[in-house]
């Protein structure tokens, strides 16, 4: 349970960090709140040539509401995520999905970029980048590019980053007014990775639902389910439609079989979690909040 | 392959410089190069929480750290919380109630336990039971380890006012 041996290099800027990643070589892997690298580490699931650890690169670690969405850089530690008054106003779902995210110890570690540059299919923040239409910003020493969550995310731990690349920036593009958000997961212990996990928004204007969102984690990717939330458009959707959209779901993906669920078990969770998901967003819309 | 690195590194308020190697956990430097083996270590891969210190202020696992990273970082282990003749406030309080009984667990419940009040003063039974939900113990059944803390909250409170 220690971890191999491996260069060590501390870069101050961004600037310096993508060289020393390009100049490390593929087998170099870059070190941010370390709390799912580390642990491959001292298993040797890894073994990197050199570690590059961004941690002191102040440039990454931000929160900045700009005019069409809040960016939110690499380096911000999941506690302050948790605890932003920006989040909370404009994206209170993702404030109660980082109330899910691991234990204390960890979010006061832990990276949004990190999060979602591992990839895990069992992690609340990718399945709030797929909700979220985030953009994911990547920089190499070749430049940057923006990929969506679809375009990211590739694979349980397998995500579109390419040699030589760090992922920057996360910028959300704000909800419509008038959205009601739902979440809802399941895991066997508090701060467990979850079994399943259900995240919806609903933008309802007079009575109509004008957009919904519908985005569950369970397979090898957080997935976005579009006949499900298609379902939901229109004048009040009604318990009927909603118990309906949650059993389209529950059929939309292939779940993942693991030692803590089966498939069956995970299909019939996203059924249960997608409906709650949605009833609690119109709870939340019928109430005015 | 040689990788040394000089750090230096203040723990409970005494600073220690010195080399060391890239891949040195935190957790081995604190108990086999400081020789301070109040931080225990249990599982070596962020799960159960007895590795738990602070570093600037807020819980960390020592054994997801390096201690390269740890330079120019103020530490605080549980050596640095109280003495056996003068225990911290939250120590008194586990001793108080039975917290411990082989008291593995009991350094990163303690550290823990104070990131967590400092963070939640006023935290219900159930917030307590979320914010020690990330370290493990086998013996007490945790009961005794939510009333010590409930208890040191509220002395912190009655304190303060």
């Amino acid at each position: 349970m220690k971890p191999p041996a491996f260069q060590y290099l501390r870069p101050t800027s961004l600037s310096e960090a993508v060289d020393m990643l390009a100049s490390a070589g593929e087998d170099a892997k870059v070190l941010a709140g370390g709390q799912s690298l580390v642990p491959m580490l001292n298993f040797r699931l890894l073994k990197p040539t050199a570690l590059i650890d961004i941690n002191r690169i102040s440039e990454l670690d931000f929160i900045h509401e700009d005019e069409a969405g809040l960016r939110i850089g690499a380096l911000t530690r999941h506690r302050v995520t948790q605890t932003s008054p920006i989040i909370a106003k404009r994206f209170p779902v993702l404030t109660e999905a980082m109330q899910h995210v691991a234990h204390l110890a960890i979010r006061n570690r832990g990276t949004i970029g990190g999060s979602v540059s591992h990839a895990d299919p069992a992690a609340e923040l990718p399945l709030l980048m797929t909700l979220l239409n985030a953009k994911i910003k990547l920089t190499s020493k070749s430049g940057t590019r923006e990929l969506s969550p679809s375009e990211f995310f590739l694979g349980a731990l397998t995500t579109a980053l390419e040699e030589g690349e760090i992922l920057t920036e996360i910028e959300l593009p704000y909800l419509p007014d008038n959205t009601c958000w739902g979440f809802e997961e399941f895991a066997q212990r508090s701060g467990d990775f979850a079994i399943v996990g259900a995240a919806v928004t609903l933008t309802i204007n007079a009575g109509n639902c004008d957009e919904c969102r519908i985005a569950v984690l369970g397979s090898e990717t957080p997935i976005r389910i579009p006949d499900a939330e298609r379902m939901l458009v229109g004048p009040s959707p009604s318990a009927e439609v909603v118990t309906a959209a949650a059993e389209l779901a529950s059929e939309a993906a292939e779940w993942n079989s693991d030692l803590h669920a089966t498939a069956e078990f995970r299909k019939q969770l996203v059924r249960t979690l997608v409906a709650r998901a949605l009833k609690s967003a119109l709870d939340r819309q019928r109430s005015g909040h | 392959m040689s990788d040394l690195h000089h750090i230096s590194v203040r723990v409970n308020g005494a600073l220690y410089e010195g080399d060391v190697e890239s891949r040195l956990l935190l957790s081995d430097f604190l108990r086999e190069t400081l020789r301070m083996t109040g931080t225990h270590v249990g599982c070596e891969h962020g799960v159960c929480g007895a590795c738990t210190i602070m570093a600037d202020g807020h819980s960390v696992r020592a054994c997801l750290m390096f201690a390269v990273q740890a330079d120019g970082l103020s530490l605080q282990t549980v050596e640095g919380l109280g003495k056996v003749s003068d225990l911290h406030p939250l120590q008194e309080s586990f001793r108080q109630h039975h917290a411990l009984q082989c008291g593995f667990c009991t350094p990163g419940m303690l550290m823990t336990g104070v990131d967590f009040l400092e963070k939640h003063p006023d935290a219900t039974d159930e917030e307590i039971r979320e914010g020690l939900s990330g370290n493990l113990c086998r013996c007490t059944g945790y009961e005794h380890i939510v009333a010590a803390v409930r208890n040191a909250a509220a002395k912190k409170k009655e304190a303060s006012r």
